[in-house]
């Protein structure tokens, strides 16, 4: 009888070994993989199968007579990356300042429509804007940490809160600084001066700050655009990793990081939300010709 | 250049990504070349329902490329690859539509067995292509492995035996002829396998441009369209530089 070659079911995993081929397993083990894989890519996002964090109704914002925000509706859903996107001025870092109330700053700035968290109104009076933004935490663009040492800049938040356990500050320092993938970079310094970390370093300092206190949302307004590749690169991970335990909204002008970083997208145009949607659709075949003339780069 | 380094990105989703896509373009090949090798079995043997085990593999490889497919589609918006990255997506996004091929030769020499099961003797001539399928099933497994190693220089010695399978090709050619010109009665018999070797040989091709797509992979030198010996060359001489560089 004719014999034949077998085939082998080829197992990914180590490249790096040449004496011998890579064939881990059986042929069996290679398509439960594969089976494996296909499950993780039928996940398709869906926006009406998640858990809504904050929901944006008719939102109406005007600096004095010029309206920036053109009845915006928007859900935010909870756990994942949104990362709004448009061209400069679109009214995108002015939506998302809206969302901890860092527009009841400017006086000539009046707010019309709801946003709701868990479905509470946090323009509602009896909402206690300290506490909202304990809640919604902000990091900017320009890392801004605070003329004190890394551990005071992290601890500074529980501080104001009143708590001055040493131990609990010590623990709560050391789990925001892993969280925010800097403690191996600082552990052996963490009472030199802040100002002394270069600026990828300092971002993260202020995005462990932003966690130390244990917000729900983390507003991210252009995180990385001061930073190197690499050091944006380390944010962009930090983020991904940080979505575990936060709601993260990110203003971004930078497309390709929109991309990398956020499993839903809003493209935003001249105080109107043009488009929503998960970001791989977004990216690879938009609805609106102006979301797909501006990520193509063709916005006139 | 280092194509070994695949898992060294600092986003970690990145590496999985790529390490999935990899799964799962090992996996069709690993599904393909099963194909091949039951095709043979069952042509040899005239074993009916191996034949159709091949038919019904096809349905796994078509799903499996478009969902390979659209992973590279993804990653390439998604992650920007560059470099290595980049011809990784470039390669696999090629290397799957051969593959696919493949499958679809093997299957195709899987009907033509079942086809001539009803007739008699048609063992001995399906078994003129048993030597020349074994060839082509170990340049098919030599090339994934090559592949899943990243290898080039492995790749480069592969692609010197389509010569050789050829010149088998052209050897079972002259032997079928020869039952033609017997019996002129047994054409249509003949024909049927003379299919089945024109689809080893077109096999061989597909490994062939697999392995250019493998040194494009690692040398970054595009090598379809030039002589074996320069092939040759380039997958080795190059590694030197490589190395010393």
């Amino acid at each position: 009888m004719t014999k034949i070659l077998t085939p082998s079911g080829r197992a990914p995993g180590n490249t790096t070994d040449s004496s011998e081929p890579v064939r881990a397993g059986s042929q069996q083990e290679g398509i439960n993989a594969m089976t494996e894989a296909m499950t993780e890519l039928d996940e398709q996002l869906n926006i009406d199968n998640e858990t809504i964090k904050l929901t944006v109704d008719d939102l109406r914002l005007y600096y004095g007579n010029d309206q920036a925000l053109k009845g915006i509706d928007m859900k935010i859903p909870e756990k994942r990356v949104t990362a709004f996107i448009g061209p400069s001025g679109c009214g995108k870092s002015t939506l998302l300042r809206c969302f901890n109330r860092m527009n009841d700053l400017v006086d000539i700035c009046r707010i019309e429509g709801t946003i709701r968290m868990d479905g509470d109104d946090i323009y509602a009076p009896k909402v206690d804007v300290a506490e909202l933004r304990r809640q919604v935490g902000m990091v900017f663009q320009k890392p801004n940490p605070f003329p004190k040492t890394i551990y005071e800049n992290v601890a500074y938040g529980l501080r104001l809160q009143g708590v001055n356990d040493k131990r609990t500050l010590d623990q709560v320092v050391e789990d925001s600084l892993r969280g925010a993938a800097l403690w191996d970079e600082v552990k052996d310094r963490l009472h030199d001066n802040a100002f002394g970390l270069s600026g990828g370093q300092q971002q993260r300092l202020v995005i462990a700050r932003a966690i130390a206190i244990e917000p729900e949302v983390l507003l991210l307004d252009e995180p990385a655009s001061a930073l190197d590749p690499i050091s944006t690169l380390k944010i962009e991970e930090l983020i991904n990793s940080l979505k575990e335990k936060y709601t993260i909204v990110i203003v971004t002008h930078n497309m390709q990081q929109a991309a990398r970083v956020s499993d839903y997208t809003a493209f935003m145009y001249i105080g109107e939300l043009i488009e929503f949607g998960p970001t791989n659709e977004m990216f690879t075949n938009p609805k609106e010709k102006q979301t797909n003339d501006y990520i193509t780069g063709r916005f006139g | 250049m280092d194509m070994t380094n695949l898992d060294k990105h600092i986003s970690s989703q990145f590496n999985e990504e790529l390490e999935r896509l990899r799964t799962m373009f090992l996996t069709m090949g690993g599904i393909v070349e099963e194909q091949l090798s039951n095709a043979i079995k069952a042509a040899v043997d005239s074993d009916s329902k191996l034949a159709h085990e091949v038919m019904a593999a096809g349905v796994k490889v078509n799903t499996l490329e478009k969902r390979i497919d659209a992973e590279c589609n993804r990653i390439i918006v998604r992650r920007q690859p560059t470099a290595g990255d980049l011809r990784l997506m470039h390669v696999i996004l090629k290397a799957v539509s051969d593959l696919e091929r493949v499958g679809d030769e093997a299957e195709r020499i899987a009907a033509v067995a079942m086809d001539t099961f009803s007739g008699t003797q048609q063992t001995n001539l399906l078994s003129s292509l048993e030597s020349m399928g074994r060839h082509v099933l170990t340049v098919l497994h030599d090339t994934l492995d090559a592949f899943s190693r990243m290898d080039s220089e492995t790749a480069a010695t592969i692609h010197l035996e389509d010569k050789k399978i050829d010149r088998e090709y052209e050897s079972v050619m002259r032997l079928l002829m020869t039952y033609m010109m017997e019996d002129p009665r047994s054409i249509p018999k003949v024909l049927n396998v003379v299919w089945a070797a024109r689809s080893l040989e077109r096999i061989g091709d597909r490994c062939q441009n697999i392995t250019e797509f493998v040194i494009f992979l690692v040398k970054g030198i595009d090598v379809r369209h030039t002589d074996f010996k320069q092939v040759h060359e380039e997958a080795r001489g190059n590694k030197q530089k490589g190395l010393e560089g």
